[in-house]
């Protein structure tokens, strides 16, 4: 018989285990005592800007914000399975209505925060003194671009070659990153003579870039706006985040003066 | 199952990719692992460390240092320029070249493994019946050691088809040059169009069953000759 676990021996156990929770479950209340924890999904290309606007949040409000970057499309099939976000900032507008008409989102919160800059970027200083021009010469070894089907700036992208009446001369160059970062290093790199870039790629920290041996500066032109319909960016207040005041705050926070200077600094325009 | 025209040619281009790599990878594998089953150099831990090197770099961290070496600046994209050859990225050859790096681990060790259970004494009565270092090399080595060639040729398929981040970093998405299968079910689950995910999947997976299955098969039979010869029973 004593080779079996004896039923009163198993009691200590749980007993034990309720101590640890109660015990972990007193540090966790008194870590976020004086605020509240928001999950929030974000778009990669918004990272830089939405790092200063949490910081500053965070500040302002005691609450604590925790940011998961990827793409839009990804975050997308992650909310539909049960992701716990709380906030949704997409690089586009059709996840977000998506995800209304799913019923997974909050009726009425849904509202455009930034509005994206596209910008032609050669690495090479002085190649893109005329960028229009330079497309329409054809001389270049490859354009970049992100691929129009999952990045909105690679439609942006596209509408702007549309525009000039230039998609079926360039097409043969085209290289397409799966994203705005990916577009990005093929030019940085020098793989590609030039890319349609963001500016808040542009606009973000050099220093960084320099300790990597790329190049920050190189030539651009700034694709105007009347070349392509606006890069407009939606953040939605999903359902788990109902009956969270912090998540609502933070939303209220992004929309405020203060939040929208932050935004323009990084190269963005507001609707 | 609806297959767009697209869809099949990134199949029959991932196809294409993998034999060629598998080919190159036994060509440049054999002499690695035939070396490094045979030397006694202090080097030998230096070149099986270098070799092993791509089982510990993501391949996204891997494909953008590819990038950065093939490129117009990079040590690599300065010499295929000099060569006339331009530079690598974006194209099917520099698919080759960063899939035959990235995939030489799983070729090199197992026929390095199958070299080394081989032992000295076949090769010591070869060489007594007077066959000369080559002979020795394709009329013992090799087929003693072809269950070896057998996973290491079904590795280096399987991983070059499977083979998704750097693809992703070098490739530059180009129908027919770069854009294999991995990365077109990609693109469907990011534009949400999981129908034709679920389609090119289930094809992939099938295929890549199938072709493990048969060469599984192919080497249980062989295998046992090869390994029991091997041992010199």
């Amino acid at each position: 018989m004593m080779q079996y676990a004896p039923v009163a021996d198993r009691d200590p156990l749980p007993m034990l285990l309720n101590r640890w929770l109660c015990l972990l479950l007193t540090c966790f209340l008194a870590g976020t005592a004086q605020g509240e924890r928001i999950d929030v999904a974000v778009a990669s290309n918004f990272m830089a800007p939405i790092k200063e606007l949490s910081r500053e949040f965070e500040r302002d409000s005691g609450h604590n914000v925790r940011l998961s970057f990827g793409s839009s499309g990804k975050f997308y099939a992650q909310i539909r399975h049960g992701a716990p976000f709380l906030v949704f900032f997409s690089a586009d507008q059709a996840k977000p209505q998506a995800l209304e008409s799913a019923g997974l989102t909050v009726p009425g919160s849904r509202f455009t925060y930034a509005i994206g800059t596209l910008v032609l970027w050669s690495a090479k200083p002085g190649f893109l003194t005329n960028g229009q021009e330079r497309l329409a010469s054809g001389e270049f070894n490859r354009l970049a671009l992100a691929n129009p089907r999952l990045a909105p700036y690679g439609v942006a992208a596209i509408e702007v070659l549309e525009s000039l009446k230039l998609t079926a001369a360039t097409r043969p160059k085209w290289v397409q990153g799966e994203n705005i970062s990916q577009t990005y290093q093929f030019v940085s790199t020098g793989n590609a003579d030039i890319g349609f870039v963001a500016l808040s790629q542009l606009q973000a920290d050099s220093s960084f870039r320099d300790s990597n041996g790329l190049k920050a500066s190189g030539s651009s032109w700034k694709v105007p706006q009347t070349l392509h319909r606006p890069i407009r960016q939606d953040a939605v207040l999903l359902k788990r985040g109902e009956y969270s005041p912090a998540a609502r705050a933070l939303l209220e926070f992004i929309r405020s003066e203060k939040a929208g200077a932050i935004i323009v600094r990084q190269g963005y325009l507001l609707p | 199952m609806n297959l767009s025209q697209d869809d099949l040619a990134t199949l029959w281009l991932t196809l294409q990719l993998a034999t060629t790599v598998t080919a190159i990878l036994l060509i440049v594998g054999t002499p690695i692992a035939w070396w490094l089953a045979r030397t006694r150099s202090w080097w030998k831990g230096v070149v099986s460390a270098v070799v092993a090197l791509p089982l510990v770099l993501p391949p996204t961290v891997l494909g953008f240092y590819l990038l950065l070496a093939m490129g117009p600046e990079g040590a690599i994209g300065q010499l295929t320029q000099g060569l006339g050859l331009g530079t690598l990225p974006f194209t099917f050859w520099g698919l080759v070249v960063a899939s035959v790096l990235y995939s030489l681990p799983f070729v090199v060790q197992p026929i390095q493994n199958a070299m080394e259970a081989l032992g000295e004494r076949p090769l010591e009565a070869a060489a007594t019946l007077r066959a000369g270092p080559w002979d020795r090399f394709f009329t013992v080595v090799v087929p003693m050691a072809r269950p070896g060639f057998l996973t290491a040729a079904v590795l280096g398929f399987a991983h070059t088809v499977g083979e998704f981040g750097l693809v992703l970093m070098i490739g530059g998405n180009i129908p027919g040059e770069t854009r294999v299968v991995s990365v077109q079910i990609y693109d469907h689950v990011e534009a949400l169009d999981y129908a034709h995910a679920h389609g090119l999947a289930a094809i992939m997976v099938l295929f890549s069953f199938l072709v493990l299955l048969g060469l599984y098969g192919v080497q249980r039979q062989k295998g046992t000759f090869g390994l029991t010869y091997g041992k010199n029973r």
